[in-house]
């Protein structure tokens, strides 16, 4: 514990230099998704035939969305270059490692640390919705908690495979095929239940459909029975990956 | 040496220690203990085992086969313990460019669990031993391979270790910078502080160590203070010739008889006597004229290549 608490104090010494710049980031971020899809795109859809999807008004649809995406986004960034860099080009763990510090320290620390980046983006995502007027329960808020654990959904496993690289060419392909489609696809910008049969049943296979549509149901009001699941599956992609990047770190790290 | 006796307080003990990735054997069976306050060398080429053999004694890779005992504690169940009272300065720097000078040792510190007063202070009194007090507001990038070297032992240090790791302590430093090094760790043996480090500058190695074993081919193949292996295995004076391109065939002839044993070079021919002088006046008179002639004392060089038949830096 103690081992884990020193790790995380590096990361809070880094932050205090960076964390206003990161805070403008999360906060506009926002403010112009939802601005211009939200109420541009969404003023067009309000005029349409039907008028709302799935029963809310674009912008209450695309929020959560949007919501889930940013952490799948904030974990994707935060789980490849900077953990590579300190493997390999800084070789900031193998200092680390001469001291009483673990590979389990490093490994507990580093999805600590992304949990509390992914509550801070969460978080001022959320004031922005408050903010746009989308948030009408307190119990709206469990969507903040939805969103840190699809960041870690994602986070972790991705974690794991950065510490078989040697080199970033990877991360750019994940970026390619894996988070900018599942970004645009997957749920925040359009129901699911729209695209083609087969991409739907991929579209399920990711956590971030899952947690789309469990942010979605706690700032709408329309919690589905299928909740339960939905955290079962995000929860069950961090703890994999808990244990994956426990096995690839270690075996990267002891040579 | 005796062993029975200091074996027991030795502060790393080693039988058989062996280190396989994969098919590669990088540590093949090596014996060797390092008593308290000694200063121990590892000599050998790139390649020979000295950076494996190191990061086993540091807990950070564990021996494949073999005993390996540090502080009287086992590095695979007892890393934390062991790391906590030791001081490792790696091959490669590993400072945090994205901190500051003093702000390394800081946080360093506060990896050993120091509290914050505390770690303040050794940090002030490090950058003073290291000469770095000026500097201890810079970013770290912009200083120099020396500066940065000394940061990574002030670093090093931070814990008070009982043993300290260098592993290759100087190698890529212009020599201003190296004798600057050699310094603070003559200081720091004179302290007590047991040394252990690996190099492959024979000065360097007779410099530092009160013992040190010549490893080769993961093996060791010699183990003493530096002036009985140069005893042992090399004689008093070398003399070194060159010679034009030309002039060295059917140099052979004339060579022999003249020294102890001849090393031919592809530079220069290297002749093992206790005499220089005399083997050089001895040549002279077979008409042998080198372009240029050294009489040196033995170094652990010539007690590298007698064993191996190699030069040891390739």
């Amino acid at each position: 514990m103690t081992g884990l608490l020193r790790f995380l104090e590096h990361h809070a010494l880094l932050y205090r230099r960076t964390w206003k710049g990161s805070m403008f980031v999360s906060f506009i971020s926002p403010l112009l998704f939802l601005g211009a899809m939200g109420f541009g795109l969404g003023s067009l859809i309000s005029r349409g035939p039907v008028g709302t999807v799935d029963g809310v008004t674009y912008v209450a649809f695309l929020g959560p969305g949007l919501l889930a995406a940013t952490t799948m986004q904030t974990a994707y960034v935060e789980a490849t270059y900077p953990i590579l860099a300190k493997i390999q080009w800084l070789r900031t763990y193998d200092g680390m490692l001469a001291t009483p510090l673990t590979i389990g320290n490093v490994v507990s620390g580093e999805l600590t640390w992304m949990a509390f980046r992914l509550m801070m983006a969460a978080v001022t995502f959320f004031i922005v919705m408050v903010l746009f007027g989308l948030i009408h329960s307190p119990l709206a808020a469990l969507a903040i908690l939805v969103a840190i654990v699809n960041g870690l959904a994602f986070g972790a496993p991705i974690l794991a495979f950065t510490a078989t690289q040697h080199t970033d060419s990877a991360f750019s392909v994940i970026g390619r095929f894996l988070i900018t489609p599942l970004f645009l696809l997957g749920g925040a910008f359009f129901p699911i239940h729209q695209l083609p049969k087969l991409l739907q049943d991929l579209a399920w296979l990711t956590p971030l459909a899952h947690a789309v549509t469990l942010a979605r149901g706690l700032t709408t009001g329309h919690v589905a029975s299928s909740a339960a699941i939905d955290m079962l599956v995000l929860l069950g992609y961090a703890a994999i990956g808990l244990v994956a990047a426990t096995i690839t770190m270690r075996r990267r790290l002891s040579k | 040496m005796v062993r029975s006796s200091t074996d027991a307080a030795a502060l790393v003990h080693a039988r058989g220690l062996t280190k396989h990735f994969g098919a590669l054997v990088a540590v093949n069976g090596i014996d060797f203990d390092v008593a308290r306050g000694e200063a121990f060398g590892f000599l050998g080429p790139n390649g020979a085992g000295k950076t494996s053999t190191m990061r086993m004694i540091n807990c950070v890779s564990a021996p494949s086969a073999g005993e390996l005992s540090v502080l009287g504690l086992n590095p695979v169940t007892d890393g934390p313990r062991i790391r906590a009272r030791l001081g490792v300065v790696p091959q490669a720097d590993t400072l945090d460019t994205e901190l500051r000078v003093d702000e390394n040792l800081y946080t360093y510190a506060r990896y050993f669990d120091m509290p914050r007063a505390l770690a303040r202070q050794r940090t002030r009194e490090l950058l003073e031993f290291v000469q770095l007090t000026d500097r201890a507001h810079d970013e770290v990038e912009p200083l120099s391979g020396g500066m940065k070297r000394r940061l990574t032992i002030a670093r090093a240090l931070v814990n008070e270790p009982e043993l300290l790791l260098l592993d290759e302590p100087t190698t890529g430093l212009d020599p201003q910078a190296r004798h600057l090094v050699w310094d603070r760790l003559y200081r720091l043996k004179q302290q007590g502080v047991t040394i252990v480090l690996t190099t492959h500058y024979m000065d360097e190695a007779e410099q530092l160590c009160d013992r040190l074993v010549i490893m080769d081919k993961a093996r060791i193949v010699a183990e003493g203070s530096p002036r009985r292996l140069i005893d042992e295995y090399s004689t008093r004076e070398v003399l070194e010739l060159r010679f034009a391109i030309d002039a060295r065939p059917g140099l052979d002839g004339k060579l022999a008889g003249v020294a102890d044993r001849v090393e031919l070079l592809p530079d220069r021919v290297l002749l093992y006597t206790h005499d220089g002088e005399a083997a050089a006046a001895a040549l002279h008179g077979r008409g042998v004229r080198p372009e240029s002639t050294l009489i040196r004392r033995s170094t652990l060089e010539d007690v590298f290549l007698r064993l191996t038949g190699r030069s040891l830096i390739e």
